[in-house]
């Protein structure tokens, strides 16, 4: 649900981080905290357990700057992406304006990124929303591993329409921005058609 | 058309600010913030500056979120307040007009029964606010001719490009 504030002249969308259990999520978010220019970017709120995996959120607004007058800010969250959190993604899910799926690209993952993306679709279904019709890509995560699925099997078990998709290594940077970028520009052009 | 979008013009934040400040003198609260209910401030009173008002937002609607996933668990509609109580300073946060949620930030100069009294008050005002810009919003999208279009209707990529540039 994005929020346009004319009084602010301020736009504010909402993205959400979704994938498997240590896929990136959190790393994305950590990635883009450290390189952001203070003044542009709120606290990254993380609400994790003592081992720190994801418990509820990760949390990070984002001043992406000007557009036609307006101050641009995006909400990025994570969900936790353990089977069992279930309940929780749900409830991150609403409201969201776009999602990035995260896939991790290591071969023993495949079946962990099928099941995840399956859940992202009925967790949406619940919301009467559809991957279809909102601003949807995929990062695929961890490229630098030895044991990766080649990019062509990815696509054709997580991605059969071919919508955007970006090769990644969160702790490094790559692909980060990038994949960002790409979301941020599916949202800002579903707003503009919106109306 | 992705949930139902959330468009506050001029007239409205004018209000809405005029409605929190007014309850945040009455209930002799600190701060009082009025959030949606995906995690953003629409408008505050009082004591802000010291607050991060970003965060505040998100946690809130976090909260709200998982308590509301609570009462469902247990086939309530939802649980439709919540108080936090501090050593010093306490929280009382509902949910105002369906799509939003109000939080006051109030210590030992007020009471939990007096922020109540005053937030009923209030919160039938923000949801009287809400309806007519829901109302608008609709009016304007059968129309066609949301002011946001004019505006908007020329973003292009250049214009996204450039948001990430530096």
């Amino acid at each position: 649900m994005s929020f346009i504030n004319y009084a602010a002249r301020e736009i504010n969308c909402k993205l959400v981080y979704y994938g498997p259990g240590l896929c990136g999520k959190t790393t994305n978010l950590q990635y883009i905290y450290t390189k952001v220019e203070p003044g542009t970017k709120g606290k990254l709120i993380s609400l994790a357990t003592e081992t720190e995996r994801t418990l509820f959120f990760d949390f990070l607004p984002l001043d992406l700057g000007s557009i036609r007058g307006f101050k641009t800010r995006f909400h990025l969250y994570t969900v936790p992406g353990q089977v069992f959190y279930d309940a929780s993604r749900k409830l991150i899910l609403r409201g969201t304006d776009g999602v990035i799926f995260v896939a991790d690209s290591q071969i023993e993952r495949l079946e962990s990124n099928i099941e995840s993306l399956e859940n992202l679709d009925a967790n949406l279904a619940e919301q009467n929303l559809k991957l279809e019709t909102l601003p949807f890509i995929l990062q695929y995560n961890k490229r630098d591993l030895p044991n990766v699925v080649p990019i062509e099997e990815l696509q054709a078990a997580l991605n059969p329409r071919n919508l955007p998709w970006f090769e990644a290594c969160a702790p490094k940077g790559i692909g980060v921005f990038e994949t960002l970028k790409g979301a941020a520009r599916l949202v800002l052009n579903e707003l503009k058609k919106k109306t | 058309m992705i949930g139902t979008d959330l468009t506050l013009y001029e007239e409205d934040a004018r209000r809405l600010a005029a409605v929190l400040q007014r309850l945040c003198e009455d209930s002799k609260s600190r701060a009082v913030f009025l959030i949606a209910k995906a995690g953003q401030l629409i408008a505050s009173a009082g004591e802000t500056a010291s607050i991060d008002t970003t965060s505040l937002a998100s946690l809130t609607a976090g909260n709200i979120a998982a308590t509301g996933g609570l009462a469902q668990l247990l086939g309530e509609k939802e649980f439709s307040v919540l108080f936090h109580e501090g050593e010093k300073d306490h929280l009382h946060i509902s949910v105002v007009g369906q799509r939003g949620i109000l939080v006051v930030l109030f210590d030992r100069r007020s009471s939990l029964g007096l922020v109540r009294l005053r937030v009923k008050r209030a919160a039938e005002d923000i949801g009287q606010v809400f309806t007519e810009m829901a109302e608008r919003t609709q009016r304007e999208a059968s129309q066609g001719r949301a002011a946001f279009q004019a505006q908007f209707a020329q973003i292009t990529d250049d214009d996204i490009d450039n948001l990430f540039k530096g």
